[in-house]
């Protein structure tokens, strides 16, 4: 059972801000597929789980310093921008 | 459908400027949809330099068209999506490097489904794409771009990439060939994610053979995917009696099923050894995949902030506010559904029920082909359960959802799997799909090859 409340948490959670009526047809269809996926209840919990599938373990390389993007193009993509850095949204409230 | 070999004939006598103003004249003229983005300045300054001879390399002066979701240095890239509207990547995925290094003329960037989220193209910000064989059904998806330039005579050569059928489904629906590779065979570097446990950059074509060359290029080591393996391919047809697999749990409706049993009864039986397999984990793939991929989409798509890049409000706000408030305007539906889904499999009380629940059904799966793959050289099946949709046709996510159902188990086990098309049922393409072991594209174009053959022969 998911309820209105249930979609607005999840919302807050993945920073999607949702009108009422997006709340309501999601409430619906969340419903009816988490319902599907229960099927899941079915398989045996003494599997073990797979990640990945070539079971590749960490890689590593050296660590050597080489040519960063060109700044220009790296900020061209940005609407706010100032002194050369990106420029985000106030971390504080008020 | 050109082929690469067509192409090269036309250019013995013909000028590749010309031939390639002939093909941008046709997609402009075109009502298939297939571009987001065209490469019109750079691929006639090519088309150029190879008439001067200085276009060198295996794919000298030949048309490749790139799906949208795979980084260009300088050209537009959106995945489809409103949030990269208005991206310019500054540097190139691993693929594009390797089709520029060898002569490949980009003619432009190919519509699909928003963040690769759809089986359809009806999820894009650009409009969905029609497939050349009835503009009012779609081309399938999500590389429904690809799949349409090629089926429309609009591209030599595609890219496509493959969560859970992207490649396989368009290649179907529109009649040409298409391959999702071993996991880590090509590089996902440049590819913007969706699901990167899941998802393969793969070549598209009209042929078995052009799929293969196109396959050759991209392949191969590349230090800045982790998870790539290494492996080089080339392409060596072999010529012997393949075993051939049925796959018991992948069928389709009358249409699909009636033209798969001909193909089995006429060209498969007479010319290989052929059994029955059984996948029992079949079940439990299609909600598993949807686990994972809504999971790794719910992390993945958290980096679109409007900060960086992509679509962003004239006016900062508050960190939630902001973030908030450009996620709800540039995403589409399907993308936040499957943001939401995903944040919820993987919140507090909910990761043992589902997301670790699907990566128990991975590991079945995955020991299902192994142990089908011990016994047989390839495993067949029809690779969409239906013919394409009308337009509009499939309303409801879940039954979205439930069309992939024979092409996400391949996923989930990382195996490559190939899809031919085998013939037409009403005017409208129908695929195999064929699947391999890791690594093994080359049994499976060996065998596509001579599938290929006699198709045409039957035809």
């Amino acid at each position: 059972m998911i309820t209105k409340e249930d979609v607005y948490h999840i919302a807050n959670l993945a920073k999607i801000e949702l009108k009422d009526d997006e709340v309501k047809k999601f409430r619906q269809e969340f419903e009816k597929i988490l319902e599907y996926f229960s099927i899941l209840d079915e398989v045996p919990e003494d599997v073990e789980p797979t990640y990945q599938v070539h079971n590749l373990s960490n890689v590593f390389r050296e660590d050597i310093p080489a040519e960063p993007l060109p700044r220009e193009e790296v900020l061209m993509n940005a609407k706010h921008v100032e002194d050369g850095y990106f420029k985000g949204p106030r971390i504080m409230e008020g | 459908m050109i082929t690469i070999a067509e192409w090269r004939e036309r250019l013995e006598s013909e000028r590749c400027y010309d031939l390639i103003s002939e093909l941008f004249d046709r997609i402009e003229r075109s009502k298939l949809n297939a571009f987001i983005t065209l490469n019109k300045e750079e691929a006639l300054r090519l088309a150029e330099e190879y008439d001067k001879g200085k276009l060198k390399g295996k794919l000298a002066g030949i048309p490749v068209a790139v799906k949208d979701c795979i980084s260009t240095r300088g050209l537009r890239t959106t995945c489809g999506s409103k949030m990269l509207h208005n991206y310019i990547p500054p540097f190139d995925a691993h693929v594009v490097e390797r089709l520029r290094q060898e002569g490949a003329i980009i003619i432009g960037k190919t519509n699909m489904d928003e963040f690769a989220m759809g089986t359809t193209t009806e999820t894009s910000y650009f409009g969905v794409v029609r497939n050349p064989y009835d503009l009012e059904r779609v081309a399938g998806g999500s590389s429904g771009g690809s799949g349409a330039c090629l089926g429309g005579d609009e591209s030599v050569l595609a890219l496509g990439s493959d969560t859970g059928g992207s490649i396989r489904c368009p290649a179907s629906f529109c009649g040409v060939v298409g391959l999702k590779p071993t996991y880590g065979l090509v590089s996902r570097y440049g590819l913007i994610p969706y699901a990167n446990s899941l998802e393969q950059i793969g070549p598209m074509a009209c042929c078995v053979e052009d799929c293969a060359k196109l396959l050759e290029v991209i392949a191969g080591k590349d230090p800045r995917d982790s998870t790539n393996a290494g492996v080089e391919f080339r392409f060596n047809p072999v010529d012997r009696k393949f075993k051939v697999g049925i796959i018991g749990e992948m069928g389709g409706n009358d249409d699909v099923m009636g033209k798969f049993e001909e193909v089995v009864n006429e060209i498969i039986k007479p010319n290989f050894e052929v059994v029955e397999v059984s996948m029992p984990s079949f079940k439990y793939a299609l909600p598993a995949y949807y686990i994972i991929a809504m999971s790794e989409a719910s992390s993945n798509l958290a980096r679109y902030d409007g900060v960086r890049y992509g679509y962003a409000l004239d006016k900062l706000d508050t960190w939630t506010k902001y973030f908030s408030k450009v996620r709800a305007e540039g995403f589409g539906e399907e993308v936040k559904r499957r943001i939401m889904l995903g944040t919820y499999a993987l919140s507090a009380g909910y990761y043992g029920k589902y997301y670790l629940k699907a990566l128990k059904v991975r590991t079945l799966v995955k020991r299902d082909f192994e142990r089908a793959l011990k016994d047989c050289d390839v495993l067949i099946a029809p690779t969409m359960p239906a013919l394409p949709f009308k337009i509009g046709e499939l309303a409801d996510p879940l039954t979205m959802y439930k069309m992939d159902v024979n092409t996400v188990p391949i996923n989930l086990a990382g195996v490559p799997a190939l899809s031919i098309p085998i013939g037409f049922v009403k005017g409208l393409p129908v695929g195999m799909q064929i699947i391999g072991r890791y690594f093994e594209e080359n049994t499976i174009l060996s065998f596509a090859l001579k599938i290929e053959r006699e198709v045409k022969h039957e035809i």
